[in-house]
Parts: C-alpha cells; sequence; structure tokens
C-alpha cells in the first residue's frame, strides 16, 4: 500500500477538523475525494504534506510503510509526496527556472542521484511545458506572481511534471479554471499517470471527473469518509447534490 | 599633527580642537571658503551633538559613539602603500579609482587628475587651490549648515576629500569608483568631505566604497554635496561594509537641475551604526530621482536611512524603495520625508520601505512620511515589516526544498528586487556575491575591501543554486 490513512484526527488551533479519517490508496489508482465546502477536505491534504500548524491529535499515516509523522515536509516531498496548492503562492524574485531547478536536484539528490546540468535541466522544462500546453515564456517570471489563475493551477501540474512524484495531492486544482483549462490541467494528469504512481484528486465538483476518470470516489463530511464506491458516486453526487449525504448521515 | 582627543567628542573638545589648529583648518581656504566655515563653527555651537530628543534622531543615538577617544589628524598620513590599500578587483569593471585613506586623498604623486575630456578628479584640497571659482561656485551650497549640527561641524573642520568634475556634455566614458578605507592602528575620528559636479548634459557613473581594513573603532563624519546638472544623469553607488566599532553618519546631499536625472543605490551590508542622510533637492522642473535601499543587518548593527526628497519645482518624480533583512538584536530605522511644495505641481512621489525580521529581537522604526502642500499630485508611501511569509515557506518545502535553503531563496529574493536595479553588471554580479554571502552570515568585514570578498580565481560557492539559467 503507498498510502494508508488509519483513523486519522487532526486539528488547528485546538479545533478538530478531521474526526477519524481511513484511506488507501495503492500504486496505479486515481481516488477522488469530494464533499460540501469546509469538510476537511484541505485539511486532510495540508496534514499529509506536512504543514505544521496542524496537529495530528490521534491515528496515523504511512506512506511507503513510513511513519510520515517523523519526516519533515521536505522530507516528504523528496520521498514523492506532492501537494497541487488550491491557491499557489506568489513568491517574487523566485524564477520558475531557478525554483524547479533547485527542487529537482534537492529531490534527486536526496536519491543519490547526480544533479542535472543547466543544459539538462532546461531541455526537460521544455518537454514538460508541452504537456500542459504552456506556450508562452513564463518559465523566466517569478513563480506566479501575476498569474491568472489558470495560469497558477497549469503551473502546479507544470511542476508535478517535473518532479514526477510517486504520489500527488490535487487540492481543488479544477476551482476557479474555465473549461480549456480544466481540460489542459486534466490531460496533464492523465498523461503522468503511470502504473507507479497515484493520485489523490479533491474537487467540490464532479465535471473534472468527466476528465480524469477516478478508480475509487470518497465522500468527505464533516471530518470523516462517510462513504465511498466507484466512480458511478460522483454522478450520484451530482445528481442528488450534497444534501442527499446530510440526510443520511442525520437519519 | 596628530591630535589624541583625551576626552570625548564633545561639543567642548570640537571648540578647543578648532581654536588650537586655526591656523591648519584656514590654510587652504580663499576668503570665500573662510567665511563658509567660520559661518558653520558658529553654526556648530549654536545646534550642537543631535540627541534623541530631537525628532529626526529619536530612534539613533550617537552617545556611546561619542564617548570614545579618538585620534584627529589635521594632515594627510605619510607613506601609504596605495597598491596593497586598494587593490579593488571586481573582475572586468573597469573603473578609474579615486583613493582615500581615512578620508584623506591618496595621491601617487598627482593630488589632481586633469583629463583629456575636460574631466578633474582628485583631491579636494588641492581642487581648492587650482579651481577656487569652479569649488566656490558649489562649495557648502548644497548642504545645509544651519539645520545639522554634525554637517556644521564636518564643514567647520573638513580639509580634504574628493572632487570630481565632469564638464558640460563630457559623458564620463567609465564609472567612478571612490573608495574611502579607514584603516588606522587606534580610534580614528575623521571628517572628510567631498564635492561632485555633473554639469549640464553630462552623465557619470560613480561607486562610492566606504569600508573599514581593521576592527579598529572609528567616528566618520562626511558630508559629500553633489550638483546634477540640467539634463544631466548620475547613476550613484554607496556600499558600506564597515567593521563592528564603525560610527558612519553619511550626509549626502543631491541638488537636481531641470530635467536632471538620479539612480542611486544604498547597499548597506555591515556597520556598527550607520546613518545615511540623504538629501535630494529639486532646484528645477521635470527632474527624476529613484532612490534604492537595501540593508542586511544582525547582531547589533543599527542602520538608520533618513531621506529627504524637496520637490520645490513642478513635475518631478521621485521613487524611494528601501529593503531590509534584520537579524539577532539589529536595529533599523527609515524616515523617509518628501516634501511637495506649493508650487510644484504635476509631482510624482513614491516611497516604500518593506523589512524582514529574522528574530523576536530585531526592530525597524519605519516611517515614510509625505508633506503635500498642493492638490495635483500622485503621492504614495506605505511601509511593511513582516517575517519571512510562512505560506511561502512551506510552498517551497512542499517541492523538497531544505528549510534553510528556502528561507535563503525568500531572503535573497526579497533583496533582489534592489539587487536588480544596479546597471553596471558586472558590479550586479558583485553585489549579488555579496548579498548570497552576507545572507548565509558569511559576509563580515573583508581583509581588504569590500569588493575583495570573492575573487575570480575563487569564486563564491553557494549550496543552492540562485542564479537565473
Amino acid at each position: 500500500m503507498l498510502l494508508s490513512v488509519k483513523n486519522l484526527h487532526a486539528s488547528i488551533h485546538g479545533k478538530e477538523i478531521l474526526k477519524g479519517v481511513n484511506l488507501e490508496v495503492d500504486q496505479g489508482e486515481i481516488h477522488a475525494i469530494m464533499g460540501p465546502n469546509g469538510t476537511g477536505k484541505s485539511t486532510l491534504a495540508s496534514v499529509i504534506a506536512g504543514r505544521e500548524v496542524f496537529e495530528i491529535t490521534s491515528g496515523e499515516i504511512l506512506y511507503k510503510g513510513k511513519d510520515l509523522q517523523k519526516l519533515s515536509v521536505e522530507e516528504r516531498a523528496r520521498e514523492g509526496i506532492f501537494m497541487g496548492f488550491q491557491y499557489p503562492v506568489e513568491i517574487p524574485g523566485v524564477s520558475i527556472t531557478n525554483f524547479m531547478r533547485t527542487a529537482l536536484n534537492e529531490i534527486r539528490k536526496y536519491s543519490g542521484l547526480d544533479a542535472l546540468s543547466g543544459g539538462e535541466f532546461l531541455k526537460l522544462m521544455e518537454e514538460k511545458k508541452k504537456l500542459v500546453e504552456i506556450t508562452s515564456n513564463l518559465t523566466n517570471r517569478s513563480v506566479n506572481e501575476g498569474f491568472s489563475g489558470g495560469e497558477k493551477k497549469k503551473n502546479e501540474i507544470f511542476q508535478m511534471a517535473i518532479l514526477e512524484p510517486m504520489l500527488a495531492i490535487l487540492d481543488e486544482t479544477d476551482s476557479g479554471l474555465d473549461i480549456d483549462a480544466l481540460r489542459i490541467v486534466a490531460n496533464g494528469v492523465n498523461k503522468l499517470r503511470r502504473p507507479d504512481n497515484a493520485f489523490v484528486v479533491i474537487t467540490h465538483y464532479q465535471r473534472l471527473l468527466d476528465y480524469i476518470v477516478p478508480d475509487f470516489v470518497h465522500v468527505l463530511f464533516e471530518g470523516r469518509i462517510v462513504k465511498s464506491g466507484g466512480k458511478e458516486l460522483a454522478f450520484e453526487l451530482e445528481e442528488k447534490g450534497y444534501d442527499w449525504i446530510k440526510k443520511e448521515q442525520e437519519a | 599633527m596628530q591630535i589624541h582627543l583625551k576626552e570625548s567628542i564633545t561639543r567642548e573638545s570640537m571648540m578647543g580642537l578648532f581654536k588650537a589648529n586655526r591656523s591648519s583648518l584656514f590654510a587652504g581656504d580663499s576668503p570665500e571658503l573662510s567665511e563658509i566655515r567660520e559661518k558653520a563653527y558658529q553654526s556648530f555651537l549654536l545646534l550642537g551633538f543631535p540627541d534623541t530628543k530631537m525628532e529626526s534622531w529619536r530612534h539613533t543615538d550617537i552617545r556611546e559613539s561619542l564617548a570614545k577617544e579618538y585620534d584627529y589628524y589635521f594632515h594627510p598620513p605619510a607613506d601609504v602603500d596605495a597598491q596593497r590599500v586598494f587593490r579593488c578587483n571586481i573582475p572586468h569593471l573597469d573603473t578609474a579609482i579615486i583613493g582615500q585613506l581615512n578620508g584623506w586623498y591618496v595621491s601617487k604623486d598627482v593630488p589632481l587628475m586633469e583629463l583629456g575630456n575636460g574631466m578633474v578628479m582628485g583631491s579636494l584640497a588641492e581642487a581648492k587651490k587650482k579651481y577656487p571659482a569652479l569649488v566656490e561656485k558649489y562649495y557648502g551650497s548644497i548642504v545645509d549648515d544651519s539645520s545639522e549640527g554634525l554637517t556644521a561641524l564636518n564643514t567647520a573642520f573638513a580639509m580634504d576629500g574628493v572632487f570630481i568634475y565632469v564638464p558640460d556634455d563630457v559623458k564620463s566614458p567609465k564609472p567612478v569608483q571612490l573608495i574611502n578605507v579607514i584603516h588606522h592602528d587606534e580610534n580614528i575620528f575623521l571628517q572628510s568631505r567631498n564635492l561632485i559636479v555633473v554639469g549640464n548634459n553630462a552623465r557619470l557613473s560613480l561607486v562610492h566604497c566606504d569600508d573599514s581594513y581593521n576592527h579598529q573603532s572609528s567616528f566618520s563624519n562626511i558630508v559629500t554635496e553633489i550638483s546634477v546638472g540640467d539634463h544631466a544623469s548620475l547613476d550613484h553607488y554607496k556600499l558600506q561594509n564597515l567593521n563592528n566599532d564603525t560610527t558612519l553618519i553619511s550626509s549626502v546631499c543631491f541638488r537636481m537641475g531641470p530635467s536632471a536625472n538620479l539612480e542611486s543605490h544604498y547597499l548597506s551590508f555591515n556597520g556598527g551604526l550607520l546613518r545615511n542622510n540623504i538629501r535630494v533637492l529639486f532646484n528645477g522642473p521635470g527632474g527624476n530621482a529613484n532612490i534604492y535601499g537595501l540593508y542586511l543587518m544582525d547582531r547589533k548593527q543599527h542602520i538608520d536611512n533618513h531621506i529627504f526628497v524637496d520637490h520645490a519645482f513642478p513635475e518631478c518624480t521621485s521613487n524611494e524603495t528601501f529593503k531590509g533583512i534584520l537579524d539577532d538584536q539589529a536595529h533599523g530605522v527609515f524616515n523617509g520625508h518628501v516634501m511637495v511644495r506649493r508650487n510644484a505641481v504635476k509631482t510624482d512621489a513614491h516611497q516604500r520601505n518593506k523589512n524582514i525580521l529574522l528574530t523576536d529581537t530585531a526592530k525597524i522604526n519605519s516611517k515614510p512620511f509625505l508633506e503635500i502642500y498642493n492638490d495635483d499630485v500622485k503621492c504614495a508611501h506605505g511601509s511593511t515589516t513582516g517575517q519571512l511569509d510562512q505560506e511561502s515557506m512551506f510552498y517551497l518545502r512542499q517541492r523538497g526544498i531544505g528549510e534553510e535553503s528556502a528561507r535563503m531563496l525568500l531572503m535573497y529574493a526579497f533583496a533582489d528586487e534592489i539587487v536588480g536595479k544596479i546597471a553596471i553588471p558586472q558590479l550586479r554580479q558583485r553585489i549579488e556575491d555579496m548579498v548570497k554571502k552576507r545572507l548565509q552570515g558569511g559576509l563580515q568585514i573583508c581583509e581588504q575591501c569590500v569588493l575583495h570578498c570573492s575573487t575570480p580565481e575563487h569564486p563564491m560557492e553557494f549550496d543552492i543554486d540562485l542564479s537565473k539559467i
């Protein structure tokens, strides 16, 4: 099992957000996590990535059999965990080229690989740009600075393409995208799919799942996964709305 | 004659010193310059030394600096090994170098260089003798001795410094680099005076370095008057890398002719107590001044940037951008005062001060201030202070970049906005290196001058690649 989340409880500033999440993700799988706003979807992504503001109060997260709580944010990233941000951060003064080359080489160093030379890296960048249909020369711009919402999300997928993670958690990567950008983002994910990696796609809407076909769909509600199923669950949710889940829970 | 001030620097000890050395002080002065000196002395007696009760010195206390004992000189140092002191080696930076040791112009038998294009560079004391009319036209007219005690004191005591004259319509072919090295076996108090005249429609690029050479205490009270002529252009750099026992009060006053253009860069990397008084007076319409500052301070270092921009004529633009990173118990002060006078319509003035405090004990007092007396203006000011952005830190680390590297990357990116404004590519490269080194804590005062921090044979090693490939 690539990722095993067991009875995970997590809180922020003393407020419990995750109240016993269980989730198993294996290589080659795509999981979708859906649910109404404010039920803990982004928190789950942040906790797996290691955001320090959240406190795990009980339960565990195993990744490749290792206890993730023992690893720092950067160690998790170097072990192959990638998080696509719902709100990618603008970092003036740091070029994407510089950022990604530094990141990739740190990951390579961790895995005992040699650093890529400037030339090799530029070649890799050009190749990955095509994957997310980036035609502009955004690579010499500062990270996300002045990017449109769509550009920022494409840039997340572009970074994922360069770093080639084992486990990618995409936190509402579809929010705020027009249909063209949505298609590009989804195509990027589909092209990066391999038998040995896995994706957890967090989304509020079903429409992304028209392009990325999940193997499993989970509904996160009030800090717990209350329903799991195949891709048909997404259609059912689209049809019946989240009220259906709420009513079921109240019943 | 060398004077050892047995007592600390006080109004009284200065009076004694002035009286005892009248003949030396006035020896090189024409009647006009004598009058300026005498008036400045009287002015100093009225004003005295600044203290923290004065609004503009509220956050900078120089008492401790004044209380030390210093040597004072009324003649240039003898037997200077100029070669040793001034080996300056920014690779491929082709500059005309003017050296000062403890404020005195260091000549190699040529106190004043006269270039084929009419430019004159060298000792101010010599220029007073050789070009009295030229010096008298500007000397003492750009600074205001009646309001700042330390400036008045400088005018009363200054005997030498650097003189640079660029005639009308002359574009200086290469940057002029002014290196003031402070190097003495005892504590030293020095007051040098520089006069720089950029003629109408002329152009000059000036790199002005303040460096210390050993770890001895020093107190420098340096005044630089700069006239930028009509349609003239000055690209000015002030580099400060001094030891932790240095007190430097640097006052630079720019007088801008009609449509004159100024780019001024203040890059402060080390120093005990640094105070930059920067005054820009628009003395005609259509002028433009961009003033950039970057200060990287740690330990108990103190940096105070005081900027006064006087929009006395219409249609001038000014832009101040000062950024600082303060670590340990370092203390920063930013005071930007823009005055827009009644007739100065169509003024465009901006002030921005941004700070990163790396510890709870680092401190900044930031006060951008606009004083506007007409309503046909575009003015804005802003000041921000914070820690390194935690969201950005998380973002970088989530991509696999280690915490320390992520911090470096963010600090470097913060500084890069200012470094990127440096127009001389070789200098920019060197400053980039220095910033990296400084942010890693590696840049102390260097063995020799500030520009020796890395040599071409030993390029700076940096564990993450910050170059833009």
